[in-house]
């Protein structure tokens, strides 16, 4: 990822927020981390609406997400982002304590670009997510173009 | 990812298909690793044409996926996969020297999980290899189980 992207984490546990942010940092992840902290944050953050912190045009995102959060679940807000046009070019990596097979093949139908299970030891989580920080400092990521009706306002 | 997962490597050039193959084994990548030389042998395997190997049903597998190739190109396999019902939950990871941001943008459009762009310096090259397979070794990381293609 360029120094530019941004790295979206949906999830509303602040423990494993900032246990993710730090083991991304550790792996030399040096982009800008923006915590959304729940589904509602999140499609507003994406779909420039409400109050809170928006997306701005023309940056490139990643999107790590967790499924169970208040408001609106991350499956919801998958759906939402792989509908639309250009919001479905941000890969999102799920990741989250779910781990039914009906959520992971739902997931995988939407479009999510791969779905990890939160290990349950403290440590196996650090060394997992360092491990998603190195292989994302290799990957390019996508700009989020302004979406039609943003281009209408 | 779990062992019986198949890691496919789309790639026409043989010494980059070595290269990566080794990488990923040096990253403890246990899984099979299967090679096609171009895009119609990898959507022959995929669509199960041809007498060659085919995927296997409820079979299980990433692509790693390179754009340049002869008589199918990555762009059009990527198309292809993710046009198919069940196929299209294939994680395709790109790897390729293309770094246009055209190109990045077309392949996330059409669906690709990951574009990653092949270092041209040796070192860092083989060092981008290992680390995607210390990512695709993790076991956490969920392949779906594709029941063939329609």
């Amino acid at each position: 990822m360029k120094k530019e992207g941004v790295i979206l984490i949906a999830e509303d546990d602040e423990g494993h927020f900032s246990l993710i942010k730090k083991s991304l940092q550790r792996a030399g992840v040096c982009n800008e981390i923006l915590r959304l902290a729940d589904g509602q944050e999140t499609l507003d953050f994406l779909f420039i609406k409400g109050d809170g912190p928006k997306r701005q045009p023309d940056k490139e995102y990643l999107l790590l997400l967790d499924v169970r959060m208040p408001k609106i679940d991350g499956v919801h807000v998958l759906e939402k982002i792989k509908q639309n046009e250009e919001l479905k070019k941000i890969p999102v990596i799920m990741l989250t304590v779910a781990d039914d097979p009906h959520t992971i093949e739902r997931c995988h139908n939407l479009g999510c670009s791969v779905y990890i299970v939160k290990p349950a030891e403290y440590e196996d989580f650090q060394n997992a997510v360092k491990k998603i920080g190195l292989f994302l400092s290799f990957v390019e990521v996508p700009r989020i173009k302004r979406t039609e009706r943003e281009k209408v306002k | 990812m779990r062992e019986e997962a198949v890691i496919l490597v789309a790639e026409d050039d043989a010494g980059h298909f070595e290269l990566v193959k080794r990488n990923l084994w040096l990253s403890c990548v246990e899984n099979d690793i299967l090679h096609f030389k171009d895009g119609q042998e990898v959507l022959d395997f995929l669509f199960r044409k041809n007498d060659g190997v085919k995927l296997d049903e409820n079979g299980r597998c990433v692509l790693l996926l390179d754009i340049r190739m002869p008589k199918v190109d990555g762009r059009e396999v990527l198309r292809r996969i993710k046009a198919d019902k069940q196929l299209r939950k294939i994680p395709v990871i790109m790897l390729t020297t293309t770094d246009r941001v055209e190109e990045i943008d077309r392949c996330y459009e059409l669906g690709c999980s990951f574009y990653m762009v092949k270092p041209v310096n040796y070192n860092k090259f083989m060092e981008a290899v290992e680390n995607l397979g210390a990512f695709l070794s993790l076991k956490w990381l969920q392949v779906p189980q594709i029941d063939g293609a329609d």
